[in-house]
């Protein structure tokens, strides 16, 4: 991969004479269409087992089933608005998680006295399986909105707060006194310095983070919704439509893949800086 | 002439008021312009005596005072990887970045990276980033500027840029200068004094009254080279004196 990469940047500054590019080279294009080379022809397998009998249609719904079912899910309009009762969930949560444990690890991450206040006790909680907490989670909250998002937050809050709080202990002491020599301050270190040393392991942690959020929206949408992927998964149980269930997981998983290229656009536009980007740009 | 750092019987321990001193009665006066190297082997003390001198360990026995203006450059060039060269350079100057980024592109331009202003640091050379590390101690005007072994990582004709880079801009700006250094040929071409520090004491101060600019092949260059060889504990061949004796 890294020789590729190397491959690319190289070649419009060594051959400039060159005609002028279109896209990629034609081996890199290739390979990626290799990539979805498998999963393309499992798909026609699946097809082909599910036509001749091979597969029962009740378990298992054929692709075309499948996506017969989400374009008249789509064209319905259900589809788009369990998706965004969803993705609001989901939001909600994250929100959360992210303004509490950023503050959480600012604080335990620049002073002693905060990781001893909240280090420990984050960590103990750490041990409990968060969806363990489902049953409290609806005596306490009851069985709407609340323990969905509040499950979505506490699922998404620890590797924000892990890997915010080690990005900032793995920060050079040397560029801190540094700084220091260049008259920083306190608050203009954390500026120029801590943050933006512990944000990549904090864009690791988010990225982590929303995969959590994802689990944590799975299980709080099977708790008695009236709304949302979830529902739409647990409706189609009731009257056996494997085809409805399938688009629901598929929507999970685009949705999974979505966020994650999120995180890795947000990487390429804050952490530029590196290296291995700066080959790759 | 007024001196611009003064030290009076300094010492510094690290393990309780009891313990061995890394620095012992330090007395050291630097006049405002003056080049002063100091070498040493590993251990001696050079470090953390510059470090005491950048105001970043504090005077626990013995008195100290510092101009208010210093500048550090490091063995490593310490830069901030997230911010571009210029904003390197230009971190912790008074003022907005609009501000202060004509005073660090001359600052760049002084050390022939203009060129560079806008590159990542990640993607400098040694040399490239340790003049960066230059332009951003002098685009602070220092009183009192403060080398820890800026050459050390660098390869032999890097160095020897690097070296007469040095020499140019303190003639150009004339700071005070501390260079700490374990290359007594460094050391000759570049200062008019040179100290030498051994188990924490100053045990030698020679002046270096060569005209500039230095030769190496000067006979009294060769003179002084063998006298702080022989103070640090070397001979010419390279042995080590005491061992052999």
């Amino acid at each position: 991969m890294s020789g590729q990469a190397i491959a690319a940047t190289a070649s419009p500054s060594a051959t400039p004479a060159r005609a002028p590019r279109r896209g990629p080279p034609l081996h890199r294009r290739l390979i990626n269409v290799r990539r979805f080379l498998v999963p393309v022809l499992l798909v026609i397998l699946w097809q082909l087992a599910a036509d001749v009998g091979l597969i029962s249609t009740r378990l298992l719904a054929p692709p075309a089933a499948i996506a017969s079912a989400a374009w008249e899910l789509i064209a319905s309009g259900e589809l788009p608005y369990h998706l965004l009762v969803s993705l609001q969930r989901v939001a909600i949560g994250l929100a959360i998680a992210l303004t509490a444990r950023v503050s959480l690890g600012l604080i335990a991450g620049l002073s002693k006295l905060g990781e001893d206040a909240v280090d420990a006790t984050l960590q103990m909680l750490r041990a409990l399986p968060f969806l363990a907490l489902v049953p409290l989670f609806i005596l306490w909250l009851g069985i709407g909105e609340a323990t969905k998002i509040a499950l979505v937050a506490l699922g998404a809050t620890f590797p924000i707060y892990l890997t915010l709080f080690g990005g900032i202990r793995g920060v050079d002491p040397k560029l801190l006194e540094a700084g220091r020599i260049l008259g920083l301050n306190r608050a203009e270190q954390i500026r120029h310095i801590i943050l933006p040393g512990a944000l990549p392991q904090a864009l690791v942690g988010l990225r982590y983070a929303l995969g959590t959020a994802w689990l944590s929206l799975v299980v709080g949408e099977q708790i008695n919704a009236t709304a949302g992927i979830g529902f739409l998964v647990m409706d189609a149980r009731e009257f056996l439509r494997t085809d409805i269930i399938l688009v629901g997981l598929v929507v999970y998983a685009l949705l999974g893949l979505g966020a994650d290229q999120l995180v890795r656009a947000l990487e390429r536009r804050t952490l530029a800086w590196r290296p291995s980007l700066i080959r790759e740009a | 002439m007024n001196a611009i750092v003064e030290l009076r019987a300094l010492s510094r321990r690290f393990h309780g008021p009891a313990s061995q001193p890394v620095l012992d009665r330090i007395d050291l006066t630097i006049a405002p312009g003056e080049f002063v190297a100091l070498l040493g082997r590993s251990g001696s003390g050079k470090t953390t005596l510059l470090r005491t001198l950048a105001g970043l360990d504090p005077v626990t026995e013995g008195k100290a005072r510092l101009p208010q203006r210093r500048a550090v450059v490091f063995q490593e060039p310490r830069l901030l990887p997230w911010k571009p060269v210029w904003e390197n350079v230009a971190l912790g100057l008074p003022g907005s970045l609009g501000a202060t980024r004509g005073h660090a592109l001359r600052a760049l331009r002084e050390v022939e990276l203009a060129h560079r202003a806008q590159a990542w640091p990640l993607t400098l050379s040694g040399g490239e980033a340790q003049r960066t590390g230059l332009a951003r101690a002098l685009v602070r005007d220092p009183e009192l500027l403060l080398l820890d072994e800026p050459f050390a990582s660098l390869d032999a004709l890097t160095r020897l840029r690097m070296q007469s880079l040095v020499g140019e801009l303190w003639q150009a700006h004339q700071p005070a200068v501390l260079l700490v250094t374990h290359d007594v040929e460094e050391a000759l071409l570049l200062a008019d004094r040179v100290l030498v520090l051994a188990q924490g004491r100053l045990i030698e101060d020679v002046s270096v009254p060569l005209p500039r600019p230095r030769r190496r092949a000067a006979a009294d260059f060769d003179a002084l080279r063998l006298r702080l060889l022989g103070a640090l504990g070397v001979d010419e061949d390279g042995n080590d004196a005491a061992k052999a004796a």
